[in-house]
């Protein structure tokens, strides 16, 4: 405790009886959140009258949480006091991330139509094998590669935008707020403004502009590789900004006089962009990156609304393929196991990215 | 001799070149702002017009209000939102209005519930020394942190049968947790960031004066740090009002929020473009005007960890 930022002097001396109360209080309020969950087990199984919903159960854990503020404080005065901040987040992150990751596990091995009044089915591995010979998921998971692969240019226009920002330039505040803007949007609302009316084949004002120029009967989202790039567009459209901003804070942190210095030293423009600004901008590169790769491992609301993964599942991601899994067939069992499949493959594959990147970026000057 | 003062108060021809090469610096700068400027304000302008059209307009393709065609109400008069309908009663409107409250409701108190839960953690993790079974300070906080990695698909159909079974489908209370959950990480992440850079000498004086370390926490530290506060509560009520995945697979039919009414329209209306953009534009337009009125919290809030 000795290595805290802000040292606390305090002379409180716990009395066995406050600390024995403190234990009370949290074993007494434990007992009492196992007892309701048992008895809502047991009523569940029929063997006592069961009650309407889970509510009991999930009071008692509120009540078992706030018990177990008091006690800290109670048994350990000072230093559960300090304990105190991280307790509410942790219980709620602990209540709805744990526990739900926990029976989403136990849902993904069974066989669950949540329409059909069978109720569950235990099945094993069968979901494992029917997800490893559906190929609309693999093919989810290979969009979701190509997602991610565009956040290269994504990243390259959003730098280009940061240096224009940064530079001399008059009126700099309308231009952030303008280019701020997409990311206030709604995706669904940008759905329809872009996806379907802009881009709609007959009367979009893009669709115009494509006869003008003389292309004959333009196509948005009747073919696979131009449906792909649109959804790409539209979300870089939104997501470019938060990238923009980020680089945009890099570049005011990096001190004017290392450029001024390259200056002095006879470097062009070019070259103090490449051996100097991108440099010191990597550490805040790779930030935004991986920020946007998260956010991008997301997209969902865009496809769903356009394309609804189609035309053949060109433009499918995990989320909205596993969307539409549940809608149509309401199997929660099957999109779980998905899902669950999903999120161990992003772990991994941010680990592995991480990993090669801070030692790419280990220092070699 | 006449030849040297003419170069003395004339630019030499070097000088010029670098005149011309700056001005062609400037065009292409501000072509390539302008230029951007427009894409990222002509849908905007697009669906804003168009909630103003009617059916001969669209199919011409007017672009200009006034100039090419006489705006209209007929697409917010869909909505039971035009001047003349706002007089009498509506259940568009009704129907409208009920979604709007919904989004704002889950909005205001999810980014709250976040901001409370996530300023505490944040506040602990910058000043004490934890240890927690093997976890100390950095454990946690990639605990805390690495929730946003966890994507909304994974939870979503646990959820599902969770809120059916504690009754808390369709409602807004259901939504406000998630939502909450959503948005915790990034508020604990920027108020990280806006806590280690306050003095920690100041809470030191408070404590000598007496406060205890929550009283100097909520006297002192949160009055200081209220900027990075509104940062957090500004970036997080944008994620979580435009939020459409969770509301799309909780909520049916008393919970429905504002992108969910938007999505269900989006199908159905065929050509009928003014009735749409004028939901689109109802839907856009709070976060339009946060957009510039609060830039500075939402561009600070974004900045916040970027830089160490």
């Amino acid at each position: 405790m000795s290595e805290d930022r802000l040292y606390v002097v305090t002379d409180e001396r716990i009395s066995p009886a406050r600390d024995r109360a403190g234990r009370l209080l949290f074993w007494g309020s434990l007992a009492l959140l196992l007892g309701v969950a048992a008895f809502q087990t047991l009523g569940a199984f029929g063997l006592v009258a069961e009650a309407e919903n889970w509510r009991p159960t999930l009071y008692a854990y509120v009540f078992w949480g706030t018990c177990y503020g008091v006690s800290l404080v109670l048994r350990r005065g000072e230093r559960g006091r300090r304990q105190l901040f991280l307790l509410p987040a942790t219980l709620f992150i602990v209540a709805m991330v744990f526990f739900p990751l926990a029976f989403g596990l136990s849902i993904a091995f069974s066989d669950w139509n949540l329409s059909s009044l069978d109720g569950r089915k235990f099945n094993g591995f069968d979901n494992l094998r029917r997800m490893w010979t559906d190929s609309f998921y693999w093919n989810a998971l290979g969009n979701m590669l190509l997602y991610v692969v565009a956040i290269l240019v994504e990243y390259t226009i959003a730098f280009g935008l940061a240096l224009l920002l940064n530079s001399q330039i008059r009126a700099r505040k309308f231009f952030r707020v303008a280019f701020l803007m997409p990311l206030m949007l709604s995706p669904v609302a940008v759905s329809w403004m872009i996806g379907k009316s802009m881009l709609e084949g007959r009367f979009g004002p893009v669709a115009r502009l494509l006869r003008w120029l003389g292309v004959e009967n333009p196509r948005f989202f009747g073919d696979p590789e131009t449906a792909l790039v649109l959804i790409m567009v539209m979300d870089a459209w939104t997501f470019i900004p938060l990238m923009m901003i980020m680089l945009l804070a890099g570049l005011q942190a990096i001190p004017k006089d290392i450029q001024e210095a390259a200056r002095v030293d006879g470097a062009t423009a070019w070259q103090s962009f490449w051996r100097v600004v991108f440099p010191l901008m990597l550490p805040v590169s790779l930030t935004a990156i991986i920020i946007r790769i998260i956010f991008k491992l997301k997209i969902a609301d865009i496809i769903i609304n356009v394309t609804s993964g189609g035309p053949g599942g060109a433009t499918d991601s995990v989320t909205s393929f596993i969307f539409r899994e549940y809608r149509d067939r309401s199997n929660v069992g099957y999109g779980t196991m998905l899902a669950m499949v999903y999120l161990v493959l992003i772990v991994i594959g941010l680990t592995i990215f991480t990993k090669l990147v801070s030692r790419w970026m280990r220092p070699r000057y | 001799m006449t030849e040297q003062q003419q170069q003395i108060f004339h630019d030499s021809a070097a000088d010029r070149a670098y005149r011309m090469k700056w001005y062609a610096n400037r065009v292409v700068v501000y072509g390539i702002l302008l230029f951007w400027t427009f894409i990222c304000l002509f849908p905007i302008y697009w669906t804003v017009t168009t909630s103003f059209k009617l059916a001969p307009d669209v199919m011409q393709g007017n672009m200009i209000p006034f100039v090419d065609y006489q705006p209209q109400w007929r697409g917010w008069h869909s909505l039971g939102l035009s001047p003349e309908a706002l007089a009498q009663s509506s259940t568009v409107r009704e129907e409208f209005m009920k979604r709007f409250f919904n989004s704002t409701i889950a909005a205001l108190a999810s980014s709250t519930l976040a901001l409370v839960l996530g300023s505490l953690a944040a506040y602990g993790l910058s000043r004490f020394e934890y240890r927690f079974g093997f976890m100390k300070n950095d454990d946690i906080s990639f605990f805390y942190l690495s929730q946003l990695i966890l994507p909304p698909v994974v939870l979503a159909l646990p959820f599902l049968v969770l809120y059916r079974e504690t009754d808390l489908l369709d409602s807004r209370i259901g939504l406000i947790l998630l939502y909450a959950l959503t948005v915790l990480p990034i508020v604990i992440w920027i108020m990280r960031d806006q806590f280690s850079s306050i003095p920690i000498e100041l809470e030191e004086a408070a404590l000598v004066d007496g406060l205890s370390i929550w009283g100097a926490f909520l006297t002192i530290i949160v009055p200081i740090a209220l900027p990075g506060m509104v940062a957090a509560f500004i970036l997080s009520l944008v994620l979580t009002w435009n939020e459409y995945f969770f509301a799309a697979l909780l909520t049916s039919t008393d919970a429905v929020t504002l992108p969910v009414m938007v999505a269900s329209q989006t199908g159905s209306q065929g050509i009928n473009w003014w009735s749409m953009a004028a939901l689109s534009t109802a839907a856009i337009l709070p976060l339009v005007i946060i957009g510039i009125v609060l830039e500075r919290y939402i561009i600070k809030g974004m900045s916040a960890g970027a830089v160490k």
